[in-house]
C-alpha cells in the first residue's frame, strides 16, 4: 500500500519535472468555452533514417520522441494528432518501422500523411500496409478534414526513368536535385477530392492535410505543387478553407482568395528559406515573418511541433519551439488572413528573423 | 677586354630572359582561361559530390540534407567570430565543425583536397554575393 502511493508520488513527480521544462504557452492553454473550438497536434518530417542494422541516426530519432513525449503532456488533450508526412529518410521498411513505434507511443488517435521520403521506393506500399489509406476525409466536430497524397508525380518520372527503385528513392531524396520532378496531387485524386467536396456544406469550415505546399513557392527545392491551382480551384467555393503543410521545415503562411496556408516545422532539422539561395530569384510568401535563423550548436534548434486550435473554423497554430521562443500564427478575422500574433509589424521583427 | 664582353653577353642574356619571361606572363590566351576555369569546375564538382554525399560523415547524413545549394553556409561572411567557440574562424573551422557534429565525422585536414574542394563549391553556390567578413 505505502509502496503503491509511493510509486503514484514518483510518477506524478517525474509528469511534473517534464511539464515544467515544456514551453509555458503549452501548458497554459486558454481553452474558449464554446463547444465547437477544439485542438489537435501536428508533428511532421521525422526523417527517420537507418544507418544499418538497428542504429538509426540519434538526432533525428531525439527530434520525433521529444515531439511525441511533450505532445502527451499536453493538458487539456488534443482531439487527435496528425504525423504530416517526411517519417522515414529512404523509405526503408526498417526506417518506416522504427517511426511508427515512436509514433505508438502517442496517446491519441493519429492521422497519417504521405511524405516523397517515405513514398519513392516502393510506391507507398508499406507505407499503406501499416498506416491504410493514402487520401481519404473524415468529420470532427462540424469540420470537414482531408488527407492528399500531394507528393506524386510524372508517370514517366516515377516508372521509366530509372534502374532500381533505390536510385529513384534517392532522386527524390535529395532537396536540391536537379534529377528530381515537380510534385503534384494528379488528377484520379482530383476527381475523388471534387466528388468529395460535393457533399460538403459550402458553410462547412475546410480543413487540408498535405505534405507540400498546395501553393507554388520554389520549384528548385519543390516547395511546389504543379497543379495547385486546379485543387485551389475545388476549395474556391468554401468560406472557410485552410492548408496545412509540411516538406518546407519552416514556418510559412500565407493567405490566397479564400484560403488559408500554414506549413508547420520539422522535428529533424530546419531549412533555409529559399530566397538564401543567392542564385535564385524566389518567391516567399509575403505574409511570412520568418523563424530565427538556427544555431547549429543547439542540435534542436528551429525543430519543434505545433499546436492547432481550430477557432469558428480557422486555425490558431501554436509553434512549439524547442530551442527557440514559441510563435504564433492565426488567422485575423478583421484583416482575413493569417497573422503572427506577436511580429507582424515590421518594427516588431528581430535580427535573427533576417535570412540571407 | 674578355670581362666586357663576358658582362654585356650576361646583360643580353639577362634582357632576353626578362623580355621572354614578360611575353610568356602576359601571354595566356582564350583557350587557357577556359582551361583553368575547366579545372576549377572540376573541383568544384568534386565539392558538389563531397556536399550530397552519404559517407563523408559517419552517420549517413549529407550536408545537402540541411543545406540545398549550399544555402546558409554563407561563406561570404568568414572569417567571423563564432559565439559559441568564442574566437574568430576560418570557414574550414565551421565546415569542419559541422561535419563532425550533425555529420558526426571525423574532421578533414585542414590543406586537404576535400576541403578545399568543399570550399569551392560553397563559394561556387554563392558567387556574385559581395564580401562581408565578420557578419553574422
Ligand atoms: C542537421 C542539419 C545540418 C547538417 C547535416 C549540416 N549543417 Fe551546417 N549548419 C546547420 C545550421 C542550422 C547552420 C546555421 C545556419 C545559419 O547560420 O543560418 C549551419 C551552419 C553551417 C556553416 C556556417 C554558416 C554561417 O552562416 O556561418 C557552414 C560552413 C556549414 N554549416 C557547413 C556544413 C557542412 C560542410 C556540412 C556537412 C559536413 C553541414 N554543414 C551539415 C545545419 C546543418
Ligand atoms: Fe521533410
Ligand atoms: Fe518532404
Amino acid at each position: 500500500m505505502k509502496n503503491q502511493k509511493r510509486r503514484d508520488f514518483l510518477k506524478t513527480a517525474g509528469l511534473l519535472t517534464a511539464a515544467s521544462c515544456l514551453p509555458l504557452n503549452l501548458v497554459e492553454l486558454a481553452f474558449a468555452d464554446d463547444s465547437k473550438n477544439f485542438t489537435f497536434a501536428y508533428i511532421s518530417d521525422a526523417h527517420i533514417q537507418q544507418i544499418k542494422g538497428n542504429k538509426f541516426v540519434r538526432n533525428w530519432d531525439r527530434g520525433l520522441s521529444r515531439a511525441v513525449a511533450e505532445t502527451n503532456l499536453l493538458n487539456p488533450k488534443p482531439d487527435f494528432v496528425v504525423f504530416g508526412g517526411d517519417l522515414a529518410q529512404l523509405g526503408k521498411k526498417a526506417e518506416l518501422d522504427h517511426g511508427a513505434d515512436i509514433l505508438a507511443k502517442l496517446d491519441y488517435k493519429t492521422y497519417q500523411v504521405m511524405g516523397e521520403h517515405d513514398y519513392y521506393l516502393d510506391l507507398g506500399e508499406y507505407w499503406s500496409e501499416i498506416f491504410g489509406k493514402q487520401y481519404y476525409s473524415f468529420n470532427h466536430k462540424g469540420v470537414h478534414f482531408i488527407v492528399l497524397n500531394s507528393i506524386l508525380t510524372f508517370d514517366e518520372w516515377t516508372f521509366n526513368r530509372w534502374g532500381t527503385a533505390e536510385q529513384r528513392m534517392n532522386e527524390m531524396a535529395g532537396l536540391d536535385n536537379p534529377n528530381g520532378s515537380p510534385f503534384m496531387v494528379g488528377e484520379k485524386q482530383r476527381q475523388w477530392l471534387k466528388k468529395d467536396l460535393e457533399k460538403v456544406s459550402k458553410k462547412t469550415p475546410v480543413v487540408v492535410f498535405s505534405h507540400s505546399p498546395i501553393q507554388k513557392i520554389y520549384k528548385g527545392w519543390n516547395f511546389w505543387t504543379d497543379d495547385a491551382e486546379e485543387v485551389q480551384r475545388l476549395l474556391k467555393p468554401f468560406d472557410d478553407v485552410t492548408v496545412v503543410y509540411g516538406h518546407v521545415h519552416q514556418i510559412q503562411y500565407n493567405q490566397i482568395g479564400n484560403i488559408s496556408f500554414n506549413a508547420v516545422m520539422a522535428t529533424a532539422w530546419p531549412w533555409p528559406y529559399p530566397k538564401s539561395y543567392s542564385q535564385n530569384k524566389a518567391y516567399v510568401p509575403k505574409l511570412t515573418v520568418p523563424m530565427n535563423r538556427a544555431n547549429p550548436f543547439h542540435e534542436r534548434d528551429a525543430t519543434g511541433w505545433q499546436l492547432i486550435d481550430i477557432n469558428s473554423g480557422r486555425v490558431d497554430l501554436r509553434y512549439s519551439l524547442t530551442n527557440n521562443s514559441n510563435r504564433t500564427v492565426a488567422y485575423n478575422p478583421l484583416t482575413g488572413q493569417p497573422e503572427d500574433k506577436d511580429f507582424q509589424e515590421k518594427t516588431k521583427q528581430v535580427p535573427p528573423q533576417e535570412h540571407y | 677586354m674578355s670581362q666586357k664582353i663576358s658582362i654585356s653577353a650576361i646583360t643580353i642574356i639577362l634582357i632576353g630572359i626578362v623580355v621572354v619571361a614578360v611575353l610568356q606572363a602576359d601571354e595566356f590566351t582564350e583557350k587557357d582561361q577556359q582551361r583553368w576555369q575547366n579545372e576549377y569546375m572540376s573541383v568544384v564538382a568534386k565539392g558538389r559530390e563531397l556536399w550530397v554525399s552519404p559517407d563523408l560523415g559517419s552517420n549517413g547524413v549529407a550536408c545537402a540534407q540541411c543545406h540545398p545549394n549550399a544555402a546558409n553556409t554563407h561563406p561570404e561572411t568568414y572569417p567571423k567570430f563564432q559565439q559559441q567557440l568564442g574566437r574568430v574562424i576560418a570557414l574550414r573551422d565551421m565546415i569542419n565543425w559541422c561535419l563532425m557534429n550533425p555529420s558526426e565525422g571525423e574532421p578533414l585536414a585542414l590543406d586537404s583536397r576535400e576541403m578545399v574542394a568543399i570550399e569551392a563549391y560553397v563559394t561556387y553556390e554563392r558567387r556574385g554575393v559581395s564580401l562581408e567578413p565578420g557578419k553574422h
